[in-house]
């Protein structure tokens, strides 16, 4: 489902992110990314999303290689995959529902369509009864909750996450991994970055450690 | 394979016919949404709509004034004068003569004949040279007919009229008086070139407070714009809103601009008419009408449209998620 073949990424400056990084992630598997701060998750997720290219190399998601994706074709290829973000990236002066709606409203799906299946999707991570609620009333954890619903509301077939539960306590990270599981089961491919070994090494799911930009551990599956 | 392609068929048109029902559903929402903002932020939009609007409303105004100018002149075109200088020998009583052959003629109204005492005489006193005058010997001054052609004479008519009397037999001069209609004309041109010039960079002006105004909702929504590129909103997608700002601002200001011009030509109708009866005329300030409003209010949806598309094509596609 994605694919990276020798991926280098060089920014400008003339600093490696990502040197010569291949792995490939079957449909239906959830992996974690794990690394320190600096080591490239970051720079790696963007390829996927195709908010930066790679230097060399080639990544494959769904099949298609993104180098023959032109500037035109990103907004098809973002809406293919559900993003969560670590700062969440709420629209605050909209309520909940409608932040959850906005990948439907751009996917242009009729009203009765955006409702159910914004319903469904709040209730699948446990946020019904706050449809009219406005994103600053939330806690941490149920913003991160509203961006996850926001992410699957479309149903893509790829779940990307960026330090999903960096600002939150221990039990709550736990609850936001089991949602993660929750959708690999039904067939969505997952990647999750991470920086807390603690929490994944206990979930045992394939772990890609990054180190500098180089892919250090579980390139093969 | 005939029904599978058959199906695939089907299955493209309708996803054609979604996108036109997701592409028309999306422009109700972005006009909705963005009337909605605008209407919500009250003051600021009252501002705009009044700066473009007295932007459109002076050269339209200046154009109506205009207008109403050349209307009331058309009236004047075809009294204008004709002079004859009559040759010295001529004496008082053939120029009367000749006067009243003139007379006779379809295309001359009346003629009125000046003897060459009465023209020193009025001469000196309009002039203030009563004593240079009274030194001369002679009067240097001829006889003169004052012709005035019939009324409705066209200005070439006119013109070949005081040819033919040129011609005529005891006549020296013929001198048509129309500078002060041509010089009226001239003015009219040179006020209405002015009001084209002045029509043209308020128009500009407008396009550029638009843009500006545009740019700065833009910057007021960076965050949620990266947001929607991210979850894969397109660019025309992002775009549509602004367009709209840009249309109902535009809108706005025409709406401001027909109903200043309106209250300026109501100020300015009753003056203008006890003016006009002064002279025993009925003229009366003709208004924009409907369809000038109207054509007002389009003029302003398109420049409004003009300048969100400047600020949009200029800043949105800097806005990308980092």
């Amino acid at each position: 489902m994605i694919s990276f073949q020798r991926v280098s990424k060089r920014y400008a400056e003339g600093h490696d992110a990502l040197r010569e990084v291949s792995f490939d992630i079957a449909k239906d598997d959830l992996v974690f990314l794990t690394g320190h701060s600096g080591a490239g998750k970051s720079t790696l997720m963007r390829l996927i999303m195709l908010m930066d290219r790679a230097t060399r190399g080639k990544v494959l998601v769904d099949g298609v290689d993104l180098a023959t994706v032109g500037k035109r074709g990103i907004p098809g290829h973002r809406r293919n995959i559900g993003v969560v973000f670590q700062n969440h990236q709420l629209l605050f002066d909209r309520p909940v529902f409608d932040n959850v709606a906005l990948p439907l409203v751009i996917g242009g799906y009729d009203y009765r369509e955006v409702g159910r299946r914004v319903r469904a999707a709040l209730d699948k991570v446990g946020l019904l009864s706050k449809e009219r609620a406005m994103p600053l009333t939330l806690s941490g954890g149920e913003q991160q909750r509203v961006g996850i619903a926001r992410a699957v509301v479309c149903r893509p077939r790829i779940l990307l996450a960026d330090e999903p539960t960096g600002n939150l306590d221990p039990e709550l990270s736990a609850e936001i991994m089991r949602l993660f599981e929750d959708f690999n089961q039904v067939g969505v491919t997952v990647l999750i970055a991470s920086h807390d070994l603690a929490l994944i090494s206990r979930l045992r799911h394939r772990i890609l450690t990054l180190k500098e930009g180089r892919l250090v551990n579980g390139g093969v599956a | 394979m005939t029904a599978a392609r058959r199906e695939g068929a089907r299955q493209s048109r309708a996803s054609i016919a979604n996108r036109y029902d997701a592409w028309l559903r999306h422009h109700r929402l972005s006009a909705a949404d963005s009337l909605h903002r605008v209407l919500t932020n009250k003051l600021s939009t009252l501002m705009t709509f009044m700066v473009i609007g007295i932007a459109l409303a002076l050269p339209v105004g200046l154009n109506v004034a205009l207008d109403n100018a050349r209307e009331l002149s058309a009236g004047w075109e075809s009294p204008s004068q004709i002079s004859l200088f009559l040759e010295e020998q001529l004496s008082a009583a053939e120029g009367q003569e000749l006067a009243a052959a003139l007379e006779q003629r379809d295309d001359v109204a009346t003629v009125e004949f000046v003897s060459r005492q009465d023209a020193l005489a009025e001469f000196s006193a309009l002039s203030g040279f009563a004593d240079v005058l009274s030194s001369l010997e002679d009067n240097p001054l001829p006889d003169l007919l004052l012709v005035s052609p019939a009324s409705g004479l066209a200005e070439d008519a006119v013109v070949t009229l005081k040819g033919e009397l040129a011609d005529r037999e005891g006549v020296a001069e013929a001198v048509l008086d129309m500078e002060w209609l041509q010089r009226l004309n001239s003015i009219m041109e040179l006020s209405q070139r002015l009001v084209l010039a002045l029509g043209v960079l308020l128009v500009f002006g407008v396009v550029l407070i638009l843009g500006n105004t545009i740019k700065l909702a833009i910057e007021s929504r960076r965050e949620e714009i990266v947001i929607v590129k991210l979850v894969g909103g397109s660019n025309p997608f992002v775009r549509r809103p602004f367009l709209y700002t840009g249309l109902w601002y535009g809108f706005g200001g025409g709406l401001v601009a027909a109903l200043l011009v309106s209250a300026s030509l109501w100020y300015l109708g009753k003056p203008v008419a006890r003016l006009a009866a002064l002279y025993s005329s009925d003229f009366s300030l003709d208004g924009l009408g409907v369809m000038g409003a109207l054509n007002l209010l389009v003029l302003g949806g398109l420049l409004g449209l003009a300048g969100a598309w400047l600020a949009v094509t200029r800043h949105l596609a800097e806005i990308e998620p980092r």
